[in-house]
């Protein structure tokens, strides 16, 4: 090896960092050109080292290495360390960033051609890639909590990227917000990890985990919790809000207000699924937990179904995919939730190629139809646009998981795992799981027929729609290719092979594997596609896409009919179960009128009035009236003297 | 090479003499030799510091450089100047945002630039004196002395309500100090000596210290400010100057947790530790409910006043929160205490300075009048968005590591503590995000706005030097801890010495 793993993963790590910092301090002097080529360039170099470390790490199966660079902080025995962890998972998840993110940058250049900022947008995504490869690479709590709030930031900068828009600078907002909450329960689990494990290296905790597996936490006295249950599920509301799980999905449909490749770049491929890696690294400490296992799998399944009800009723082109992104999201949940770690990560890298390939191809609809987003005002497109319809296609396939295609894989494999798995609630999101396939099948066709097919319902006069540049088209046919074979490809590598490509990385209590069990029935990847016709969730995928047919493509009114059938579902589905409306209502409103009450009345009215002021009003009142015995006429004080002897010699007489 | 320097003096009286020929100069200087004279005499005072710095023994818990010289025999009292590592912290940071606030000054203010500048110095030399003074009277009259020139500061540069908030600062700073006045001659009563060192050693009654910590607590609380004690910061920050403000805020409301650093929690170990839950409570208050304040604020300086008061929540939180936990706790909880008073320092100030700018600019500090500015200012937006991330507490600025440390230990001993700590991780985020959104985006409405042009060299010069500090203790804390561990190290061991009897 020429070059030192620790060089290889420095150059991954710092070149978008390198490039970012170029494009934002110095946009002016490089220009437009300037920047495009200083971003793209230095995101080669970085995926080009990653796929060397991937080489080095997973195929010629070297050893995972930990790289400690410096000493954050040492208070009292804690030490908090910042290093670098490269292992299979690290190099697999780096991969995947950098290589959807270098052919999103390649396809901003064509969909952010007519845009001023370009400098500050190639910034932006440089800088989310570098805090998104900090974030995978990290090899203790502080750096991935750089990595983790790093995202979230960058994610707020990109949503809010056209900022004299109002909409956009709020969802950016929103967007920030409610991933704050999570990290509230981000840091008291990095809390809870120093505190009780002394260190934020992620070695050191997991080599305790056993050992403190029955260990309780004191919340006040006589009431305690399993300390394993405790932290997994703080990591998870960190993963919650970060992989927008129910309740804390809220902002990912507003994100759609950024530009289309930011929405394939961090609102499917890499952003959203950091809560996912994130509790496949944790696994350590999720496995002694089957509470949290199963509050993830439960919230999971929920999410999945709820979400993919959600997107059938969207007119938006973005939005559909915005919520198929969020059920999916509750896919991988559930693959975390039943144990199945590694089907969890399987549908990530499936999912972050063929989301990446729908939103990118969804921009590249947006563009040749002069930035309408609405479905309604689409249709027949296919003519006009065949390879961004074809690539659609592909991507669609993989959705809703019909086989060979790359989705088919992963998502059956978490189906089985939940269908196989022993956690509480396991049968229920089984059906949820089932359940999902089938809206997943129906809002996928039903925005594929609406934008592809059909009549033409916009002026076709006036708008003439014709394929994008092949800056546009080269991304989608570069992203298409895994979004078909990646599944085939990786599925008996990634779960079936003892060792995994993922090595060491993820851990299993003994009896808990259900990837194990289902190995029995496994017989390679052709086997598994020809036999899918014998599973439940082929038939209602099948059943999903001849819905969509009959209903968007033979029978357009059979869809009004349906609306009118389930009225009120339908009005749930379109306030979204009224959670946006809640939050408005309670947080929102709540803190605004708590605020205001505390500062007008509490504050200004009783602290600064009648206190303060208050009382040196009424030391002025006092002194006011003390003044008039001083007043400097010799008259009064003649009066009240003789007034004096009177009294004193009443008393005098009175004594006596 | 320094060792019979007399530095810490020097700390203290260059910037008088430097106010001095500043207010003898101005008869016959033009204003651009003022403002150079002003910039070099606050360059030299930070560069002076930097000896202070290499000098100074990180391993040991002395006191040192320490000088002492009979001031008024009769009485005992000394001009007795020593410090350890939370005072050197302390005076790198007073001698850094002076320099800030002085180059910033140059084109802030509009009249009688000789004598702004010469309070500024002034304010600098009492506030280091502060930080370190080793006998309690001299302690005493810089803590009075300080309040002169920042009561002249507000006095006269101050807005159209100077007068009101000017003297409403004076009384109330003058009722916690006169408190405080009272405990130090009881302290001398009963030790015979004014050395802050002896006092350390005293065991008291129960409802002695109890007492004294009254009377401390009034005199601190004030001038930190705590929740219902706060009213007068508004006031203040209001009218205050651009400088006023980041003075106060960056350097003042330090000066009250230091009180409590060095005074009560040292010579109050029983006391405090009775008022712990109180002052904990307390703290919560400043974190959550002044931080819901700051939520509805219009006026930008009301807003960062009460963002001010929340952040120093951390710092009272992580002082008072020792006595429930073991000592590797209490030391990260202490120590993230003190990271949180300095780390502050940074991006309000950045953020104070820029509001003062702005008000200096449109002459209006309210929301409502700004918006859209992203558009023509891209780099003050770029150091503006700097500070705001330090102000939520971004990891990898100065404004996490306290927090962090704080919220780390808090976990330890409470975890509704803890919870209700990390809360500010959204309020925080609320409000500096919402007040960004409301001056950075949007449309511009305002005619006013529309005609400004993005900041020159000078001033991101000023804010470079903010934004590199707030970098460099967001990416390596360390650098700053290891001047800390030591004298923490010993406080905590004088704090909780009973606690483990």
């Amino acid at each position: 090896m020429l070059i030192s793993i620790k060089t290889l993963m420095l150059i991954t790590l710092l070149a978008p960092l390198l490039g970012g910092v170029t494009a934002g301090i110095f946009g002016k002097n490089i220009g437009k050109r300037g920047a495009h080529a200083v971003t793209i360039s230095l995101m080669g170099l970085s995926f080009v080292a990653s796929l060397l470390l991937f080489k080095t790490i997973l195929c010629d199966q070297a050893l995972k290495q930990v790289f400690s660079l410096y000493s954050w902080a040492i208070s009292g025995k804690y030490h908090l360390n910042i290093g670098l962890l490269v292992d299979h998972l690290t190099v697999a998840m780096m991969l995947v960033v950098t290589f959807v993110s270098l052919f999103v940058h390649v396809y901003s250049i064509g969909y952010m051609k007519d845009d001023n900022s370009n400098q500050r947008f190639f910034s932006y995504m440089s800088l989310f890639t570098f805090a998104m490869l900090c974030l995978v690479s990290a090899n203790d709590f502080i750096l991935l909590f750089f990595g983790w709030e790093g995202v979230g930031l960058v994610s707020y900068w990109l949503i809010g990227f056209w900022y004299e828009k109002e909409s956009a600078v709020l969802g950016g907002l929103k967007a920030f917000i409610v991933n704050r909450v999570g990290d509230i329960g981000f840091l008291l689990a990095i809390a809870c990890a120093i505190v009780y494990f002394g260190s934020a290296d992620y070695a050191e905790i997991f080599s305790q985990a056993a050992s403190k597996s029955s260990e309780m936490m004191q919340f006040y006295p006589g009431v305690s919790f399993s300390l394993m249950t405790v932290m997994s599920i703080l990591l998870f509301i960190g993963a919650a809000a970060k992989s927008a799980q129910v309740p804390l999905h809220v902002w990912l449909p507003e994100s759609m207000e950024g530009p289309t490749p930011i929405s394939a770049l961090i609102h499917a491929a890499t952003m959203v699924t950091a809560g996912v890696y994130m509790l496949c690294r944790m696994s350590p400490i999720l496995e002694y937990s089957s509470t949290a296992l199963s509050i993830v799998l439960v919230l999971g399944a929920i999410t999945a179904l709820s979400m993919g009800l959600i997107a059938i009723v969207q007119n938006d082109i973005k939005r559909v995919i915005a919520y198929s992104t969020l059920s999916q999201l509750g896919y991988m949940m559930m693959g975390v939730g039943s144990t199945a770690y590694a089907a969890g990560l399987f549908h990530l890298f499936t999912h972050a190629c063929f989301k990446a390939l729908l939103f990118l191809a969804a921009g590249s609809v947006i563009l040749g139809m002069h930035h309408e987003q609405d479905m309604r005002r689409m249709g027949g497109l296919w003519k006009r646009m065949p390879i961004t319809w074809l690539t659609f296609l592909i991507g669609a396939l993989a959705l809703v998981a019909v086989p060979p295609f790359a989705g088919f894989y992963s998502k059956d494999s978490i189906i089985e795992a939940v269908h196989a798995s022993m956690v509480p609630g396991a049968s229920f999101a089984y059906v949820c799981a089932l359940l999902g396939v089938f809206v997943t099948a129906v809002y996928t066709f039903r925005a594929f027929f609406l934008t592809f097919h059909g009549a033409s319902r916009f002026d076709t006069k006036h708008l003439h729609v014709k394929e994008s540049s092949w800056v546009v088209i080269v991304p989608l046919i570069v992203l298409a290719i895994p979004s078909i074979i990646l599944g085939a490809m990786t599925i008996t590598p990634l779960l079936y092979q003892t060792p995994s490509i993922l090595g060491d990385a993820l851990f299993l209590l003994p009896g808990r594997d259900v990837l194990f069990t289902m190995q029995s029935e496994f017989h390679g990847a052709l086997e598994m596609t020809l036999l899918s016709v014998k599973t439940a969730s082929f038939w209602v995928t099948i059943a999903g896409i001849v819905c969509a047919v009959y209903c968007y493509l033979i029978q357009p009114k059979a869809a009004a009919r349906i609306k009118q059938y389930f009225g009120i579902f339908y009005q749930l589905l379109m306030v979204k179960y009224g959670f946006d409306a809640f939050n408005q209502q309670v947080f929102v409103k709540g803190a605004n009128k708590f605020g205001q009450f505390a500062y007008q009345v509490i504050d200004m009215k009783w602290i600064d009035g009648f206190w303060v002021n208050g009382v040196a009003a009424r030391w002025m009142h006092l002194s006011k009236i003390s003044r008039q015995l001083h007043s400097g006429f010799v008259g009064r004080y003649a009066l009240s003297m003789v007034c004096g002897l009177f009294a004193l010699l009443a008393l005098v007489w009175v004594g006596i | 090479m320094f060792e019979n320097t007399p530095l810490l003096s020097m700390l203290i009286w260059w910037p008088i003499v430097a106010a001095c020929l500043l207010l003898f100069g101005n008869k016959f200087c033009p204003e651009s030799i003022i403002k150079k004279w002003a910039v070099l005499a606050s360059l030299a005072e930070l560069l002076m510091c930097i000896p202070l710095y290499q000098n100074f023994d990180t391993n040991s818990y002395a006191m040192q450089f320490q000088e002492v010289r009979n001031w008024i025999p009769t009485y005992g009292i000394h001009y007795a100047l020593g410090i350890d590592g939370i005072s050197l912290a302390l005076i790198l940071l007073t001698a850094f945002t002076t320099f800030i606030v002085v180059v910033a000054s140059c084109k802030l203010v509009k009249h009688n630039i000789a004598q702004y500048m010469a309070v500024f110095l002034i304010a600098q030399a009492m506030m280091i004196g502060v930080f370190a003074a080793l006998d309690a009277i001299l302690f005493y009259v810089f803590w009075e002395a300080m309040l002169i020139p920042m009561y002249l500061a507000i006095g006269i540069w101050g807005d159209k309500q100077r007068a009101y908030a000017a003297i409403k600062f004076f009384i109330l700073m003058f009722l916690g100090s006169v408190l405080m006045l009272v405990a130090i001659l009881y302290l001398h009563q009963v030790t015979n000596s004014f050395e802050i060192t002896k006092f350390y050693e005293l065991v008291l009654p129960r409802h002695t210290e109890l007492w004294l910590f009254a009377a401390f607590f009034i005199a601190f609380a004030i001038k930190l400010p705590l929740w219902p004690l706060h009213t007068w910061l508004l006031d203040m920050h209001t009218e205050s100057p651009a400088a006023g403000s980041v003075v106060l805020a960056g350097l003042m409301l330090k000066i009250g947790v230091y009180g409590f650093v060095r005074f009560s929690l040292p010579i109050l170990p029983m006391a405090n530790k009775i008022m712990a839950p109180t002052m904990i409570v307390l703290a919560l208050i400043a974190i959550i409910y002044v931080g819901m304040m700051a939520l509805v604020q219009q006026d930008m300086k009301k807003l960062m006043a009460y963002s001010s008061i929340a952040h120093m929540g951390f710092a009272v939180l992580g002082c008072f929160m020792i006595y429930s936990m073991g000592s590797d706790e209490a030391y990260m909880s202490f120590e993230g205490a003190v990271v949180q008073m300095i780390a502050h320092a940074f991006n309000t100030g950045g953020l104070f300075l820029a509001v003062g700018m702005m008000q200096y600019w449109i002459g209006s500090r309210n929301l409502k009048d700004w918006g859209g500015l992203a558009k023509t200012m891209p780099i003050f937006a770029a150091f503006m968005m700097l500070f705001a991330l330090s102000n939520v507490g971004f990891p990898g600025t100065s404004g996490f590591v306290g927090e962090f440390m704080v919220i780390v230990a808090a976990f330890h001993t409470n975890f509704g503590v803890a919870l209700l700590a990390a809360t500010t991780l959204v309020i925080a985020a609320a409000y500096t995000l919402i007040m960004y959104k409301k001056i950075f985006f949007g449309q511009m409405t305002n005619h006013k706005v529309t005609l400004l042009k993005d900041i020159g060299m000078h001033e991101i010069f000023v804010f470079g030097l903010l934004s590199a500090a707030i970098i460099f203790i967001g990416i390596y804390p360390q650098g700053l801890l290891e001047i800390l561990h030591a004298s923490v190290g010993h406080l905590l061991s004088n704090s909780l010495a009973f606690n483990s009897i």
